[in-house]
């Protein structure tokens, strides 16, 4: 579990975060949602420590990543997987070395253990297997998605980060990858905390949602009560698409 | 201010550069690669221009020194000289700072604005220690085998003038470059070159570390890493021409 506790974050004297709090369920995949610009990738950053919040709490299970030694920070993250907006595969190696990267980095596994872990992993994101030796550049988006989850997962993070993991994706693409990231959070029983504005992504997966607001939390709940609060932060957010005003009409008639 | 801030900067990223690698094994994997990258891929253009400086400096020296109490085996002597002491260390640390300096500085700004280097230190890979060590050990340790190339050349290109124009001896050519022969200024070139390889990657890798934004910054970046990696290697060249030589 993770919690934030009134986290601030500011750049050069311009607030972006007010006094958030939050809970991100173990085993459930939490959810950021909000317009762009609101805030949400910030938080993420400052969750994870790749920005550093001015006060507040972040607590990995217990452990406050604000009061940790840069020691203790290098550790921590060895728990942390992240799927980044743009996949970040390293482009200087193919799709399997970018699994073992990790692997060789910090796990004492001999080579060939190394390799049958980066295969698992490779498999249990459904890559075909042609396409572990080609080059990053060589897939398309969404195989360059499923390798970062794999490389994510390599380690057995207990923490999984995804930051739009929709973003550039095709409808049906964007479901694989959103039904993927959950059932990897279920079957490893790990802390993932989704950065979204993909209404598909949020009906799909959002056990557990977090409304960012101009830097304030707007609302927190989860995909059941998103069409039916009345809270206008969420209300502006989610009917801002004449598609989800029509649903809600629909539901109301 | 912004310059001590960008020094700040510099030895701050020096500082994380030469901490002990995450992982060994993974350090000497990555250290010959970028040696091949950086110094083996050079050496072809470091060839032709070493021949072509050789052979030019020949014909310039030959041509501009018409005095008959200059003896004739000066022009071997001056080109060797002029090797060993400036233009193979030099010229040739510029010609790489261009080359070289655009590629590290492209590449690891690459990284930057793709998120890849957040995604290392995500993993807990000290990024800076991961990337850069590398690439400043793999430079400063091929820069001597370049210099040497260099200077080589550069003999074997003025060598081919005096043996394929009448502009001057061939023996009077090669008894100049043997004259007074003093082993110390191959030793100050090398010194030099060290220093310039350290030069080279590091800022290169600076600029690019500390990259922002898009392909343009990465542009600029790679633009300010020739230009600022060039103008310090000029003042070294004075403070080493000082130390080593005076």
């Amino acid at each position: 579990m993770i919690e934030v506790k009134h986290l601030n974050k500011s750049f050069d004297g311009k607030q972006v975060l007010y006094d958030i709090s939050a809970t991100f369920r173990h085993g459930a995949v939490n959810q950021i949602i909000g317009k762009s610009g609101s805030g949400k990738t910030v938080l993420m950053k400052s969750i994870i420590g790749l920005f550093k919040a001015e006060s507040g709490e972040v607590l990995y299970d217990g452990r406050n990543l604000l009061d940790m030694s840069k020691r203790e920070i290098k550790l921590l993250r060895r728990e942390v997987g992240m799927l980044f907006q743009g996949s970040a595969l390293f482009d200087s190696m193919s799709v399997i070395e970018n699994v073992m990267y990790p692997l060789q980095m910090f796990s004492d596994m001999s080579k060939i253990d190394v390799e049958k872990r980066a295969k698992f992993c490779l498999e249990r994101v459904n890559l075909q297997t042609h396409a572990y030796h080609l080059m990053p550049g060589e897939i398309s988006g969404g195989m360059q998605k499923r390798v970062a989850i794999a490389r994510a997962i390599s380690l057995n993070p207990k923490y999984l980060f995804c930051d739009e993991p929709n973003s550039g994706l095709d409808p049906v693409t964007s479901l694989v990858i959103d039904k993927l990231i959950e059932d990897i959070t279920q079957e490893f029983n790990i802390t993932t905390i989704i950065n979204t504005h993909d209404m598909n992504s949020i009906m799909e997966t959002g056990a557990n949602i977090i409304l960012i607001n101009k830097g304030h939390k707007g609302w927190e709940g989860s995909k059941e009560g998103i069409f039916t609060d009345d809270n206008q932060a969420l209300n502006d957010f989610v009917f801002a698409s004449e598609l989800y005003k029509k649903v809600k009409l629909a539901s109301q008639k | 201010m912004l310059g001590l801030d960008t020094v700040g900067r510099y030895v701050e990223l020096m500082k994380r550069t030469f901490s002990k690698p995450d992982n060994w094994k993974m350090f000497w994997r990555q250290l010959p690669k970028e040696m091949e990258k950086l110094g083996i891929d050079s050496i072809g253009i470091i060839v032709l221009i070493s021949i072509f400086m050789g052979a030019i400096m020949t014909m310039q020296t030959v041509l501009n020194t018409e005095n008959p109490l200059l003896p004739r085996y000066s022009t071997g002597l001056v080109l060797r000289d002029t090797m060993l002491l400036e233009f193979a260390s030099s010229i040739m640390s510029l010609l790489l700072a261009g080359k070289v300096g655009s590629n590290i500085a492209s590449e690891i700004g690459t990284m930057r604005i793709t998120e890849q280097i957040d995604a290392l230190e995500i993993m807990g890979v000290n990024s800076a220690n991961y990337l850069i060590l590398p690439k400043v050990i793999g430079l400063v340790l091929c820069m001597p085998l370049l210099v040497t190339f260099s200077v080589f050349c550069a003999l074997i290109g003025g060598t081919g003038v005096a043996y394929f124009t009448d502009m001057i001896p061939v023996a009077d050519f090669v008894y100049g470059l043997q004259y007074a022969f003093i082993p110390y200024y191959f030793t100050y070139s090398l010194i030099k070159s060290l220093f310039f390889g350290f030069i080279i990657a590091s800022i290169s890798a600076f600029y690019g570390y500390y990259a922002y934004g898009g392909a343009l910054n990465v542009g600029k970046a790679s633009t300010n890493a020739v230009v600022n990696s060039s103008i310090v290697i000029l003042l070294m060249n004075i403070v080493l021409t000082q130390l080593l030589l005076v």
